[in-house]
Protein backbone atom coordinates (compact mmCIF):
# COMPACT_ATOMS: atom_id res chain seq x y z
CA UNK A 1 0.00 0.00 0.00
CA UNK A 2 1.54 3.47 -0.72
CA UNK A 3 2.00 5.03 2.06
CA UNK A 4 1.72 9.38 1.09
CA UNK A 5 0.53 11.09 4.21
CA UNK A 6 2.71 14.38 5.06
CA UNK A 7 4.76 13.79 7.77
CA UNK A 8 8.27 14.81 8.91
CA UNK A 9 9.72 11.99 10.84
CA UNK A 10 11.53 8.62 10.21
CA UNK A 11 9.38 5.60 10.82
CA UNK A 12 9.15 3.11 12.88
CA UNK A 13 7.60 6.37 15.34
CA UNK A 14 4.99 5.37 17.85
CA UNK A 15 2.31 7.72 17.16
CA UNK A 16 0.07 6.96 20.37
CA UNK A 17 2.87 6.92 22.88
CA UNK A 18 5.06 10.05 21.56
CA UNK A 19 3.06 12.47 23.23
CA UNK A 20 0.03 11.21 25.07
CA UNK A 21 -1.03 15.14 25.05
CA UNK A 22 -1.31 15.03 21.69
CA UNK A 23 -4.51 15.53 19.51
CA UNK A 24 -6.23 12.59 18.04
CA UNK A 25 -5.98 13.22 14.00
CA UNK A 26 -9.62 13.85 13.01
CA UNK A 27 -11.63 11.55 10.79
CA UNK A 28 -10.89 12.48 7.03
CA UNK A 29 -7.50 14.70 8.42
CA UNK A 30 -4.64 13.55 6.19
CA UNK A 31 -2.84 12.42 9.38
CA UNK A 32 -5.55 10.18 9.82
CA UNK A 33 -4.25 7.99 6.54
CA UNK A 34 -1.63 6.49 8.55
CA UNK A 35 -4.27 4.70 10.66
CA UNK A 36 -6.32 3.80 7.83
CA UNK A 37 -3.25 1.81 6.34
CA UNK A 38 -2.49 0.45 9.95
CA UNK A 39 -6.31 -1.06 9.74
CA UNK A 40 -6.08 -2.20 6.79
CA UNK A 41 -2.47 -4.00 6.97
CA UNK A 42 -3.97 -5.40 10.09
CA UNK A 43 -7.21 -6.76 8.50
CA UNK A 44 -5.09 -8.26 5.49
CA UNK A 45 -2.41 -10.11 8.40
CA UNK A 46 -5.43 -11.37 10.33
CA UNK A 47 -7.08 -12.79 7.47
CA UNK A 48 -3.66 -14.15 5.84
CA UNK A 49 -2.60 -16.05 9.25
CA UNK A 50 -6.55 -17.27 9.32
CA UNK A 51 -7.47 -16.19 12.58
CA UNK A 52 -10.48 -13.95 10.60
CA UNK A 53 -11.84 -14.96 7.59
CA UNK A 54 -12.56 -12.15 4.83
CA UNK A 55 -16.55 -12.92 4.56
CA UNK A 56 -16.84 -12.60 8.65
CA UNK A 57 -15.11 -8.92 8.27
CA UNK A 58 -17.53 -8.10 5.16
CA UNK A 59 -20.50 -9.96 7.30
CA UNK A 60 -19.87 -7.62 10.23
CA UNK A 61 -19.40 -4.22 7.93
CA UNK A 62 -23.00 -5.67 6.77
CA UNK A 63 -24.43 -6.02 9.78
CA UNK A 64 -23.28 -2.34 11.02
CA UNK A 65 -25.16 -1.11 8.05
CA UNK A 66 -27.97 -3.16 8.32
CA UNK A 67 -28.87 -0.95 11.63
CA UNK A 68 -31.41 2.11 10.83
CA UNK A 69 -32.77 4.72 12.50
CA UNK A 70 -36.20 3.04 12.82
CA UNK A 71 -35.53 0.93 15.88
CA UNK A 72 -34.72 4.02 17.80
CA UNK A 73 -38.17 5.42 16.54
CA UNK A 74 -40.06 2.17 18.16
CA UNK A 75 -38.47 2.66 21.78
CA UNK A 76 -39.61 6.02 21.36
CA UNK A 77 -42.75 6.04 20.18
CA UNK A 78 -43.79 3.24 22.77
CA UNK A 79 -42.58 5.39 25.68
CA UNK A 80 -44.46 8.12 24.34
CA UNK A 81 -47.30 5.96 24.50
CA UNK A 82 -47.27 4.01 27.50
CA UNK A 83 -46.23 5.18 30.72
CA UNK A 84 -44.79 2.15 31.87
CA UNK A 85 -42.75 1.58 29.16
CA UNK A 86 -41.81 4.59 29.60
CA UNK A 87 -40.16 4.26 33.45
CA UNK A 88 -38.32 1.26 31.85
CA UNK A 89 -37.10 2.42 29.50
CA UNK A 90 -35.89 5.39 31.76
CA UNK A 91 -34.63 2.99 34.45
CA UNK A 92 -32.80 0.71 32.28
CA UNK A 93 -32.78 1.15 27.84
CA UNK A 94 -31.06 -2.36 27.34
CA UNK A 95 -33.91 -4.22 28.81
CA UNK A 96 -36.62 -1.88 27.64
CA UNK A 97 -35.46 -2.52 24.02
CA UNK A 98 -34.96 -6.05 24.55
CA UNK A 99 -38.65 -5.91 26.04
CA UNK A 100 -39.83 -4.91 21.95
CA UNK A 101 -37.09 -7.06 21.17
CA UNK A 102 -34.83 -5.25 20.01
CA UNK A 103 -31.30 -6.19 20.95
CA UNK A 104 -28.73 -3.94 22.09
CA UNK A 105 -24.96 -5.54 22.47
CA UNK A 106 -23.59 -2.20 24.00
CA UNK A 107 -23.03 -2.39 27.64
CA UNK A 108 -25.73 -0.94 28.56
CA UNK A 109 -28.03 2.01 27.43
CA UNK A 110 -28.43 5.04 29.24
CA UNK A 111 -31.95 7.27 28.39
CA UNK A 112 -32.15 10.99 29.20
CA UNK A 113 -35.18 12.79 29.03
CA UNK A 114 -36.25 16.03 27.41
CA UNK A 115 -38.87 17.87 29.20
CA UNK A 116 -40.13 21.29 28.71
CA UNK A 117 -37.32 22.41 31.65
CA UNK A 118 -34.34 20.30 30.14
CA UNK A 119 -33.05 19.46 26.69
CA UNK A 120 -30.39 16.74 26.39
CA UNK A 121 -27.73 16.59 23.58
CA UNK A 122 -25.23 13.89 23.04
CA UNK A 123 -21.53 13.65 22.28
CA UNK A 124 -18.64 11.95 22.84
CA UNK A 125 -15.07 13.91 22.89
CA UNK A 126 -13.17 11.76 22.78
CA UNK A 127 -13.59 9.69 19.49
CA UNK A 128 -17.03 8.53 18.70
CA UNK A 129 -19.31 6.04 20.94
CA UNK A 130 -22.51 6.43 19.87
CA UNK A 131 -25.07 2.91 20.59
CA UNK A 132 -24.45 1.59 17.02
CA UNK A 133 -26.29 -1.72 17.32
CA UNK A 134 -29.47 0.48 17.95
CA UNK A 135 -28.75 3.61 15.61
CA UNK A 136 -26.04 2.23 12.75
CA UNK A 137 -23.22 4.15 12.85
CA UNK A 138 -22.95 8.13 13.34
CA UNK A 139 -23.32 10.61 11.40
CA UNK A 140 -19.83 11.92 9.86
CA UNK A 141 -20.67 15.65 11.86
CA UNK A 142 -20.87 13.48 15.14
CA UNK A 143 -17.47 11.99 14.75
CA UNK A 144 -15.99 15.32 13.43
CA UNK A 145 -13.61 17.33 15.67
CA UNK A 146 -15.69 20.58 15.36
CA UNK A 147 -18.85 18.77 16.72
CA UNK A 148 -16.94 17.05 19.50
CA UNK A 149 -15.11 20.15 20.56
CA UNK A 150 -17.59 22.44 20.28
CA UNK A 151 -20.73 21.35 21.86
CA UNK A 152 -19.40 20.79 25.50
CA UNK A 153 -18.02 24.13 25.08
CA UNK A 154 -20.78 25.82 23.57
CA UNK A 155 -23.69 23.94 22.87
CA UNK A 156 -26.57 26.29 22.91
CA UNK A 157 -24.49 28.15 19.80
CA UNK A 158 -24.24 24.70 17.95
CA UNK A 159 -27.81 23.95 18.20
CA UNK A 160 -28.38 27.25 16.65
CA UNK A 161 -26.64 26.24 13.99
CA UNK A 162 -28.77 22.99 13.58
CA UNK A 163 -32.08 25.21 13.87
CA UNK A 164 -32.30 24.66 17.52
CA UNK A 165 -32.51 27.35 19.61
CA UNK A 166 -33.06 26.53 23.11
CA UNK A 167 -34.83 29.16 25.23
CA UNK A 168 -32.57 30.66 28.13
CA UNK A 169 -35.10 29.13 30.87
CA UNK A 170 -34.27 25.77 29.68
CA UNK A 171 -31.45 23.80 30.98
CA UNK A 172 -29.09 22.44 28.39
CA UNK A 173 -27.28 19.32 29.24
CA UNK A 174 -24.43 18.08 27.41
CA UNK A 175 -24.05 14.54 27.89
CA UNK A 176 -20.45 13.42 27.26
CA UNK A 177 -20.25 9.57 25.69
CA UNK A 178 -16.78 9.35 27.37
CA UNK A 179 -16.47 6.18 28.69
CA UNK A 180 -18.98 2.72 28.79
CA UNK A 181 -22.32 4.30 28.85
CA UNK A 182 -24.16 4.81 25.82
CA UNK A 183 -26.96 7.42 25.46
CA UNK A 184 -30.37 7.79 23.48
CA UNK A 185 -32.44 11.31 24.25
CA UNK A 186 -36.44 10.50 24.86
CA UNK A 187 -37.65 13.80 23.48
CA UNK A 188 -40.59 14.98 24.16
CA UNK A 189 -43.86 14.10 22.21
CA UNK A 190 -44.44 16.91 19.83
CA UNK A 191 -47.65 18.83 19.88
CA UNK A 192 -50.53 18.03 17.78
CA UNK A 193 -49.72 14.04 17.74
CA UNK A 194 -52.36 13.11 19.83
CA UNK A 195 -54.15 11.32 16.92
CA UNK A 196 -51.61 9.39 15.60
CA UNK A 197 -50.46 5.93 15.50
CA UNK A 198 -47.84 4.57 17.57
CA UNK A 199 -46.21 3.96 13.98
CA UNK A 200 -47.10 7.33 12.91
CA UNK A 201 -45.25 8.49 15.88
CA UNK A 202 -42.22 6.31 15.48
CA UNK A 203 -41.56 7.67 11.94
CA UNK A 204 -41.82 11.39 13.24
CA UNK A 205 -38.26 10.42 15.51
CA UNK A 206 -34.80 11.39 13.33
CA UNK A 207 -31.70 10.41 14.06
CA UNK A 208 -30.77 13.80 14.87
CA UNK A 209 -33.42 14.20 17.77
CA UNK A 210 -32.13 10.99 19.91
CA UNK A 211 -28.67 12.89 19.58
CA UNK A 212 -30.86 15.78 20.57
CA UNK A 213 -29.57 18.42 18.22
CA UNK A 214 -32.93 19.15 17.35
CA UNK A 215 -36.03 18.24 18.16
CA UNK A 216 -38.68 15.78 16.51
CA UNK A 217 -41.14 17.53 14.77
CA UNK A 218 -44.54 16.86 12.98
CA UNK A 219 -44.20 18.83 9.77
CA UNK A 220 -43.02 17.04 6.66
CA UNK A 221 -39.88 19.83 6.74
CA UNK A 222 -37.81 18.40 9.24
CA UNK B 1 -21.15 -4.00 52.15
CA UNK B 2 -20.52 -1.52 49.22
CA UNK B 3 -17.35 -1.72 47.87
CA UNK B 4 -17.59 1.69 46.05
CA UNK B 5 -15.85 5.03 47.41
CA UNK B 6 -18.82 7.55 46.49
CA UNK B 7 -22.18 7.71 46.25
CA UNK B 8 -24.75 9.82 44.81
CA UNK B 9 -25.00 13.55 46.10
CA UNK B 10 -21.32 13.13 47.08
CA UNK B 11 -18.82 16.10 46.05
CA UNK B 12 -15.85 15.01 43.84
CA UNK B 13 -13.00 16.50 42.20
CA UNK B 14 -11.61 14.99 39.03
CA UNK B 15 -7.86 14.24 39.16
CA UNK B 16 -5.63 15.49 36.58
CA UNK B 17 -3.22 11.47 36.79
CA UNK B 18 -0.12 11.97 34.58
CA UNK B 19 -1.50 8.61 32.74
CA UNK B 20 -0.67 7.89 29.21
CA UNK B 21 -2.17 6.06 26.55
CA UNK B 22 -6.06 5.25 26.43
CA UNK B 23 -7.53 7.18 28.70
CA UNK B 24 -11.46 7.62 29.24
CA UNK B 25 -10.95 10.98 30.84
CA UNK B 26 -10.66 14.27 28.62
CA UNK B 27 -8.59 17.21 29.88
CA UNK B 28 -10.61 19.52 29.99
CA UNK B 29 -12.84 18.01 32.85
CA UNK B 30 -9.86 17.29 34.80
CA UNK B 31 -9.47 19.01 38.47
CA UNK B 32 -13.41 20.21 37.79
CA UNK B 33 -15.48 19.88 40.75
CA UNK B 34 -18.27 18.06 39.90
CA UNK B 35 -21.36 16.30 41.91
CA UNK B 36 -22.25 12.20 41.78
CA UNK B 37 -25.61 10.80 40.17
CA UNK B 38 -25.02 7.49 40.02
CA UNK B 39 -22.63 4.87 40.33
CA UNK B 40 -22.78 2.78 37.10
CA UNK B 41 -20.91 -0.28 37.88
CA UNK B 42 -18.04 -1.94 37.63
CA UNK B 43 -16.41 -2.44 34.31
CA UNK B 44 -12.97 -3.81 33.24
CA UNK B 45 -10.30 -0.59 32.88
CA UNK B 46 -10.58 0.71 29.24
CA UNK B 47 -7.09 1.52 30.21
CA UNK B 48 -5.74 -1.95 30.40
CA UNK B 49 -8.36 -3.52 27.75
CA UNK B 50 -6.92 -0.91 25.05
CA UNK B 51 -2.94 -3.02 25.46
CA UNK B 52 -4.64 -6.50 25.78
CA UNK B 53 -4.78 -6.61 30.05
CA UNK B 54 -8.35 -8.12 30.03
CA UNK B 55 -8.20 -9.97 33.67
CA UNK B 56 -9.19 -7.15 35.45
CA UNK B 57 -9.07 -5.53 37.88
CA UNK B 58 -12.48 -4.22 37.52
CA UNK B 59 -13.32 -0.65 38.22
CA UNK B 60 -16.25 1.37 39.62
CA UNK B 61 -17.42 4.03 37.65
CA UNK B 62 -19.55 6.68 38.42
CA UNK B 63 -21.49 9.56 36.48
CA UNK B 64 -20.91 13.02 37.44
CA UNK B 65 -23.03 16.29 36.52
CA UNK B 66 -20.78 19.50 36.94
CA UNK B 67 -22.21 23.00 36.40
CA UNK B 68 -21.17 23.91 32.77
CA UNK B 69 -19.99 28.33 33.78
CA UNK B 70 -17.68 26.22 36.33
CA UNK B 71 -15.97 24.12 33.67
CA UNK B 72 -15.66 27.13 31.11
CA UNK B 73 -14.96 30.48 33.14
CA UNK B 74 -16.16 32.13 29.48
CA UNK B 75 -19.32 30.25 29.29
CA UNK B 76 -22.16 31.67 27.22
CA UNK B 77 -25.79 30.09 28.27
CA UNK B 78 -28.16 29.48 31.38
CA UNK B 79 -26.19 29.37 34.73
CA UNK B 80 -28.47 25.88 34.93
CA UNK B 81 -26.55 24.14 32.02
CA UNK B 82 -24.88 20.89 33.00
CA UNK B 83 -22.74 19.17 31.63
CA UNK B 84 -22.43 14.65 32.40
CA UNK B 85 -19.38 12.50 32.03
CA UNK B 86 -18.22 9.39 33.25
CA UNK B 87 -15.29 9.42 35.91
CA UNK B 88 -13.81 5.76 37.37
CA UNK B 89 -13.47 6.05 40.45
CA UNK B 90 -9.55 5.91 40.33
CA UNK B 91 -9.62 9.79 38.69
CA UNK B 92 -12.19 11.03 42.07
CA UNK B 93 -11.24 12.41 45.01
CA UNK B 94 -14.05 13.94 47.51
CA UNK B 95 -14.18 17.71 47.32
Amino acid sequence: MPHDHPHDHEHGHKHDDADPHAPAPDFGDASSRWYEVASDVMRDMLIEQNVIAAREVRKQIELMESKTIQLGGKLIARAWVDPEFRKTLLKDGKAAAAALGIPVTEASLTVVEDTPQVRNVIVCTLCSCYPRSLLGQPPAWYRNKAYRSRVVREPRKVLAEFGSVVPENVELHVHDSNADLRFIVLPMRPAGTEKMSEAELAALVTRDSLIGVAPPRVSSTH
Amino acid sequence: MSDHRFAPGDRVRVLDLPKPGHVRTPHYIRQKLGRVTEYTGKVLNPEDLAYGRSSGPAVNGYRVVFDQSHVWPDYQGSPNDKLHIEVYEHWLEKA
